[in-house]
């Protein structure tokens, strides 16, 4: 699958906005994300596993509201920063 | 005269900035933003090594988490593991740390001790320089002891419920005060295991009963360096000292003009002279406009443990300045004589190099202003 980043993350992601990994579901993708750019999934992801209030994450083009997501064949998924205001 | 003067370390809502004096203290340079976007709520030097440097961070997109340089600002990392909850057993209800806010070094005799308090209150503690954070166990023991005894004492401020103002003892690394908003002032003799009020006689005028156990809301609490046990606190609900081993709280701020009131967020005290310290009073009154009172900005001192207070505004602005000052945004050096700092909310610094005799503009323009810790004081 194709996940796509907002610039919030450039920081971790070393400015790519667009990579290639494989998961099952959106729990599975953090877990990897975090192996990959370390630091990223506690900026993303809470302690309580919640996706952080100001974050959108879009599976197959849909929002998803938990990690339970699952990643089926051919979806992509866009993590995004929200509107955030001050 | 020293060729180099005071570094400071400014926390501001959108980065943090480094600011050197010369010797002199008549100029500065500012350096940065670093970390621009991240909220920087606290920017701390540790005075045991001189060269580690944490910053407290959090952006409006996401999580909070600590950034850590170990050459004194040239080169960052962040924490391996920030201030966080335990996971819950019901996620649901899980606590999730929204901000680190207050950073402290350790102990003298604890190299690599640091302890940070957060929103909503928390209390954590890194054993390694602040890589890697755990919560403090008994902290979250008296928490729960709490709540289960009132439902209001640690009601959340608009910023929040606020852990701050970790003050350790220093001729004992096991006794420690802790400051929180709302919920009062905190003390632990056995190094955070077990913790006791120590409110009485602060007020709370906000709760039915306004001399409740616990409730309070001391907005900074301070500690004398060479006599800790004279303590100071700028309350929700006036100025108040403590002299230890007593336990009870005097309001010193009613010797403050009545027009002024003594409200407001931060206070510092004379790094020599238990007797000095200093306020920025805002406007508590009515509606609580929290600015300047009157629009017309500030510092009182007390050069007699708080018996009378002075003005001290030579060169601030006289009329028209509604900017208040932040609980960690008013800090000393330990220079002779004692230079003070103050940033503002609208991202000005002031300081004065002769103990508040007159005051200078030394930064502008920039962002809300959080925090400012003076390098070695």
């Amino acid at each position: 699958m194709k996940v796509r980043f907002s610039s919030h993350l450039a920081a971790y992601t070393k400015g790519a906005s667009e990579i290639e990994e494989r998961a099952a579901t959106l729990a599975e993708l953090v877990d990897r994300l975090e192996l990959r750019f370390p630091g990223i999934r506690f900026r993303m992801i809470d302690e309580q596993d919640r996706i952080r209030p100001h974050l959108r994450f879009f599976v197959g083009g849909e929002p998803a509201k938990d990690l339970a997501r699952p990643i089926h064949a051919g979806e992509d998924v866009h993590i995004l920063g929200a509107l955030s205001g001050g | 005269m020293p060729k180099v003067g005071p570094l400071l370390l400014v926390g501001t809502k959108k980065g943090a900035f480094f600011i050197r004096g010369d010797g002199a203290r008549r100029t500065w340079k500012i350096a940065g933003p670093q970390f621009l976007g991240n909220e920087a709520n606290h920017v701390v030097l540790d005075p045991r090594d001189g060269k580690t440097i944490l910053v407290a961070a959090k952006t409006g997109h996401l999580g909070p988490t600590v950034f850590r340089s170990v050459d004194k600002g040239k080169t960052w990392a962040e924490a391996k593991r920030p201030p966080a909850f335990p996971k819950a057993d019901d996620p649901s209800k899980g606590e999730a740390v929204e901000r680190v806010f207050w950073l402290t070094p350790g102990h003298p005799s604890e190299p690599g001790v640091w302890w940070a308090g957060t929103v909503p209150h928390g209390l954590f503690r890194s054993g390694d320089g602040g890589a890697t954070w755990e919560p403090v166990s008994g902290f979250h023991r008296l928490l729960e002891e709490i709540r289960r005894s009132s439902e209001t004492a640690l009601s959340p401020t608009p910023g929040g419920a606020i852990t701050h103002s970790i003050l350790v003892d220093p001729r004992d690394a096991r006794h420690m005060y802790v400051g929180l908003s709302t919920g009062g002032v905190f003390e632990t003799s056995d190094g955070a295991e077990t913790w006791a009020p120590l409110n009485a006689g602060s007020e709370a005028t906000f709760l039915p009963d306004p001399h409740p156990v616990v409730g309070q809301d001391p907005h900074c609490i301070v500690l004398h360096p060479l006599r800790p046990d004279i303590l100071y606190q700028q309350n929700h609900c006036g100025i108040y000292r403590l002299d230890r081993p007593e336990g009870k709280w005097v309001r010193i701020g009613r010797s403050m003009p009545e027009k002024v009131g003594d409200i407001g967020f931060p206070i510092a005290v004379h790094p020599r002279d238990p007797e000095t310290v200093w306020v920025f009073p805002m406007d508590g009154t009515e509606v609580w406009p929290r600015t300047s009172p009157l629009g017309k900005p500030a510092v009182y001192a007390s050069r007699n443990g708080g018996r009378t207070w002075k003005r001290s505004s030579e060169g601030l602005p006289p009329a028209q300045g509604w900017f208040t000052v932040f609980r960690q945004a008013f800090s000393t050096d330990a220079a002779e004589p004692v230079g003070l700092y103050f940033g503002t909310t609208g991202g000005e610094i002031w300081m004065s190099r002769d103990e508040g005799k007159g005051w200078k503009q030394i930064a502008a323009h920039l962002p809300q202003i959080l925090s400012i810790e003076v390098a070695g004081r």
